[in-house]
């Protein structure tokens, strides 16, 4: 077994195990730090792919701005207490035999496929920030300009939909 | 590396944000799977990138492989201003109910 192999393994344990502890643990602080390795690990993958770009890019901007964000809202809001009512038990083993169920199936229509194709690791420079940044300046510049405007009308809904309602007004 | 155990791996974490969403009720920990579930496509769809490159079809479309991983950086783009906003009407929902109980959501007056 190479070393290619063993790392794939071990990355996609981590994603695999770390994701299954984010939807089990009870508290949404510690379902926060799951899902921050689970992101650590897909990381791991790009890396593994040679997209380094994108492994950096998942870096800053999924484990470091989103995930913090996800940890002020919890931490303003004062959610750590275990607020949940009382589980529906029977809903939750019906969702988890669902997704069990399509997940068998998916595994089962993927393993009657017989032809091998190989993903090149560590090697080609299509996921190098030389090769992607010249593509996107010269192919993709317009949808990059656009996507500023996404994100000003992103700013604007946020701060439109945190401001105080009258609502609470009254009632303050 | 066979493309196979990369699909089955984006599978699986897939399925894990739908168990989630489908068994949680907190309204932040089912925004956290969805983004869970953004992220195996996203991984999915570097995976196929490299495997272009591996065919031999590369030669003569250079720039495909990255037309895709440019794509993977414009979801990235789009779900941290979807996360802005949706964080920002989670937070409006807690103001207004005390409480991020997804299934007090199933009507749409008051």
């Amino acid at each position: 077994m190479s070393i290619i192999t063993i790392s794939f393994i071990l990355l996609s344990l981590m994603a695999i195990g770390s994701g299954v502890m984010m939807i089990a643990s009870k508290s949404p602080v510690n379902s926060i730090l799951w899902l921050i390795v689970v992101f650590f690990a897909i990381s791991g993958h790009y890396i593994l792919l040679n997209a380094q770009f994108l492994a950096i890019v998942n870096l800053i901007v999924y484990a470091g701005a989103i995930m913090v964000l996800f940890l002020f809202v919890v931490m303003l809001m004062n959610l750590n207490a275990e607020s949940e009512p009382p589980k529906n038990y029977r809903l939750q083993a019906i969702g988890i035999i669902a997704g069990g169920c399509l997940l068998l199936v998916l595994l089962s229509a993927l393993m009657m496929v017989k032809q091998q194709q190989p993903v090149m690791l560590a090697g080609g420079n299509a996921g190098l920030i030389k090769t992607l940044g010249k593509v996107l300046f010269t192919d993709y510049v317009l949808p990059f300009e656009i996507s500023s405007v996404l994100f000003l009308s992103a700013m604007v809904g946020a701060v439109v939909l945190g401001k105080k309602t009258k609502l609470i007004e009254n009632e303050n | 590396m066979d493309i196979k155990a990369y699909i089955a791996l984006s599978l699986t974490l897939f399925i894990i944000g739908i168990i989630g969403v489908l068994t949680r009720r907190n309204a932040i920990i089912v925004f956290m799977c969805v983004e869970l579930m953004l992220n195996a496509v996203n991984l999915l769809m570097v995976a196929f990138s490299n495997m272009h490159q591996a065919s031999g079809a590369a030669k003569a479309l250079p720039t495909f492989a990255s037309d895709a991983q440019i794509f993977v950086f414009f979801i990235m783009i789009v779900a941290a201003a979807e996360v802005s906003v949706g964080l920002a009407i989670i937070v409006m929902l807690y103001r207004n109910t005390h409480n991020i109980d997804v299934s007090f959501l199933n009507r749409l007056k008051n």
